[in-house]
């Protein structure tokens, strides 16, 4: 996991803003723009209602520190966000936004809760909504239900897994870790839309925000990894990981029935599985110590297929060419990884350390040769 | 095809594809709001470099910078072509087992540098869909042709028995090198099926072209590895300033000219009868990244180091010679000399043209200069053009104290593509 990612969400805004229009819109919004004052200890709004539809917000960071800006849903999730706004600098943000209450918060230092503001785009509920086509309704109607399966499903092996953990079984937690994260991998995007959920359950140990105490900030399934594996111990910190782990993926489920989902956002999901492969676990940086990235990597893949399998129907009307070579390279690349593991069926996989330089060569090209033209399913379905 | 090549054997240089891939794509200097017409004068330039030539000025490859260097000719560009400033050069392993894809991706490749050394870009930069990935990565926006040349050479595995049913066409001459006594080579930086090699006056646009192209070919092919290059190490215009190497002599004195005809055409193109008709016209290309044990060089002895090339430092001059294109006498030279040793003279007369560049990819892990020359040669025939010269040089140039061969590879490059409708390696493949 990456905490700086575009989420579902975000690609949702600016994509139901696409298709809504039939064309890219320059900012045009002039005087329409909500202006946002930043500084160190204060996140001024220049209104605080507005109309539902397209918004521009112009950030001016009048403080002393980088600062960033988030519009959030009242349950947290984002809508859209911009980071990394020098002190003296000005952003602009663009999003499509229904009518409802939301915050726009600021983050003078980019860390800690920041300073929320409430605000309200009113209009008709839902004015902004897409005109979309029956089977992009079908595939948005099936790709939900799969997130919500995969949740459901990961449950109950999150659970085996804390329970090992909790009572202090190094063997059985260590059997039962990468099984509790293949739901999760599967619908990562989905599941990183939820912007505080991620960085509680995935995040590794050089992914804390400076100012992080890792003996006390980190948490989620990582942390536990390295107590596995690189302590070969579970001590009592441990345990109480263990139930905070599933308390957040608990929230997980219960969210994920709302994520915000479009038939581009799904292409788009598709192609950012591949990139968490091609940037974390091909490389072997996601489980450094338990070394099980190919379980992760075959879910992420999964998550990919199932994805692109939904959109078929749309992308093999409207680029057949493409969806050919879809085909050719998910059946290429399972053929491939089928190669670290006993049986079709099962998910034990070759640990990864025992996966040499040219095989992991190997395992890139085919990502490369699955994720490019991948990055051209959004545009196929959008067509 | 270059530039400084007669105008008789420049077929399409100012008409075929470029001015019309213009009017379909945006091009870079549209962008710059010179329109249409800064194509045209791209190409103007491009002649009038060629003239320039003679002045023996080290500013004219500046003021030829901008220039577009036609991709349409005889012999394909970036051999006998003026030496740029800079290189990306990138070899590829080849994955598809399909033939009708090996040409596809050529023929796909072939497009991509048209546009791309005409200085425009693969496809849309800005002006796609939103919610798609841009045809073109965009950071050579904005920036001139930099007389960008593209070259494609193809390797031995792609002849291999039961691959794509070229074994039949493989050329004599593209042979296996051998390994020479002090190689250290790494294969993860040696060999593959296909090469491009990419030279500009300006490194981000080598680096885009290289960039390009390896989109365009995931799925069909994967780098295998590649070299970024800064300082050219030897030049194919003798009446400019010879270059430095990265051990600060002169490299490059008695280097093949761009515009010698008679010499290209006995040491560097593939004649009509040389077997592999396919390839005439073409020519093949010795890859060797050498590296040099900068530190100990630099503790050498300013005499040492002028007895080891045979050449003084200063000048460039051979050893009792006053100027650097003084005819070398040998005989004057130390029996291990570089230059003695590497000289046409002693070894049958071999010559090769020479287009390396410097290298330094940082420090190694013992915090030394991971530097050296990226040697790259062009001739007729590799069996009588680099191994001769290198079978002499490994055995005994005391040079070799100083710089370990660590990557290698070979290509036969077929010729240049003559027009809008030709591509790379069309007669190949027919």
């Amino acid at each position: 996991m990456r905490p700086a990612r575009l989420t579902v969400a975000a690609a949702t805004a600016v994509v139901a803003l696409t298709v809504a229009t039939g064309c890219s819109q320059k900012s045009d919004a002039g005087d329409d723009a909500i202006r946002v004052a930043a500084s160190d200890s204060a996140c001024d709004v220049s209104k605080t209602e507005f109309p539902a539809g397209k918004v521009q917000i112009d950030v001016e960071n009048k403080g002393s520190k980088v600062t960033e800006v988030y519009v959030l849903f009242p349950d947290a999730r984002i809508v859209t966000e911009r980071e990394n706004i020098g002190p003296g600098t000005k952003a602009s943000i663009t999003a499509e936004i229904k009518a409802g209450d939301y915050e726009i918060v600021c983050k003078p230092g980019m860390k800690g809760d920041g300073i929320a503001q409430k605000v309200k785009a009113t209009g008709a509920k839902g004015a902004a909504e897409e005109k979309r086509s029956p089977e992009a309704d079908a595939a948005v109607a099936a790709y939900r239900a799969y997130v919500v399966a995969q949740a459901e499903e990961t449950l109950p092996k999150a659970q085996a897994f804390a329970d090992a953990v909790r009572a202090g079984d190094v063997e059985a937690a260590k059997k039962a870790y990468a099984p509790s994260r293949i739901g999760w991998e599967r619908t990562e995007p989905v599941a990183e839309s939820f912007g505080d959920i991620d960085p509680k359950v995935d995040v590794r140990e050089d992914g804390l925000e400076a100012g992080q105490d890792p003996a006390k900030d980190w948490t989620g399934w990582h942390r536990l990894e390295k107590s596995l594996w690189a302590d070969n111990k579970i001590d009592d910190n441990d345990k109480k990981l263990a139930d905070t782990l599933i308390a957040d993926l608990t929230d997980w489920q219960k969210k994920v029935g709302q994520a915000e989902i479009t038939p581009t956002s799904i292409a788009n999901g598709a192609k950012e599985l591949l990139d968490e492969v091609a940037t974390g676990k091909v490389t072997g940086e996601e489980e450094r110590y338990s070394h099980t990235d190919l379980v992760d990597f075959k879910a992420n893949v999964e998550g990919a297929q199932k994805a692109y399998d939904l959109l078929k129907p749309i992308a093999e009307k409207n680029d057949p060419e493409l969806s050919k070579q879809l085909d050719a390279q998910f059946a290429a690349l399972n053929t491939l990884l089928d190669k670290y593991r006993a049986d079709k069926t099962s998910y034990e996989f070759t640990s990864y350390d025992k996966v040499g330089e040219a095989e992991r060569k190997e395992l890139s090209d085919g990502v490369n040769a699955l994720a490019e033209p991948l990055s051209k399913l959004a545009a196929a379905v959008a067509k | 095809m270059t530039e400084s090549q007669p105008a008789a054997e420049q077929p399409q240089q100012d008409g075929g594809a470029a001015p019309a891939a213009a009017a379909a794509a945006p091009s870079r200097r549209a962008v710059l709001g010179w329109g249409g017409a800064g194509l045209a004068l791209g190409a103007a330039a491009a002649g009038g470099a060629a003239a320039a030539f003679g002045g023996g000025s080290d500013m004219v490859s500046a003021s030829a910078a901008g220039a577009a260097v036609p991709f349409h000719g005889a012999h394909q560009a970036g051999i006998a072509s003026a030496v740029q400033d800079r290189l990306h050069f990138a070899a590829f392993d080849v994955k598809t087992k399909d033939r009708a894809a090996l040409v596809g991706l050529l023929k796909e490749w072939t497009a991509a540098a048209r546009l791309m050394t005409a200085g425009l870009p693969v496809g849309d930069v800005y002006e796609g869909l939103p919610e798609a990935p841009p045809t073109d990565t965009g950071e050579a926006l904005g920036l001139k042709a930099s007389r960008l040349t593209l070259t494609v050479g193809f390797g031995p595995g792609l002849f291999a028995k039961d691959r794509f049913g070229l074994e039949g066409r493989r050329p004599e001459a593209l042979v296996d090198l051998e390994l020479f006594p002090g190689d250290n080579l790494d294969p993860a930086r040696s060999g593959g099926d296909l090469c491009v090699q990419a030279c500009a006056d300006d490194p981000q646009v080598a680096v885009h072209a290289i960039r390009q192209l390896a989109r365009i070919g995931f799925g069909r092919v994967a780098v295998r590895w590649s070299q970024l290059g800064f300082g050219k190490t030897s030049s194919t215009t003798p009446d400019e300033q010879t270059p430095r190497n990265m051990m600060g002599f002169k490299d490059g004195t008695r280097n093949i000219s761009g515009t010698d005809k008679a010499a290209l055409d006995k040491h560097v193109w593939v004649g009509a009868g040389d077997g592999s008709d396919w390839l005439t016209g073409g020519s093949y290309l010795v890859a060797r990244r050498i590296r040099m044990n900068i530190e100990t060089w630099d503790r050498t002895p300013l005499q040492e180091q002028e007895d080891i090339f045979g050449r003084d430092k200063g000048e460039g001059a051979p050893v009792g010679k006053s100027k650097e294109h003084d005819e070398p006498f040998l005989k004057a030279m130390k029996p291990q000399a570089h230059v003695r040793l590497a000289h046409p003279d002693t070894n049958n007369g071999a010559t090769i043209l020479r287009r390396g560049y410097s290298f330094t990819d940082g420090t190694d892990g013992l915090g030394r200069l991971d530097a050296g020359l990226f040697f790259l040669a062009y001739q007729r025939d590799v069996r009588t053009g680099f191994v001769p010269i290198q079978r002499n040089l490994a055995k005994s140039d005391v040079l070799n104290e100083y710089i370990q061969h660590v990557g290698s590879a070979v290509f036969a490059v077929p010729p240049g593509v003559r027009d809008k409708d030709d591509w790379w390696g069309r007669a190949l493949f027919a």
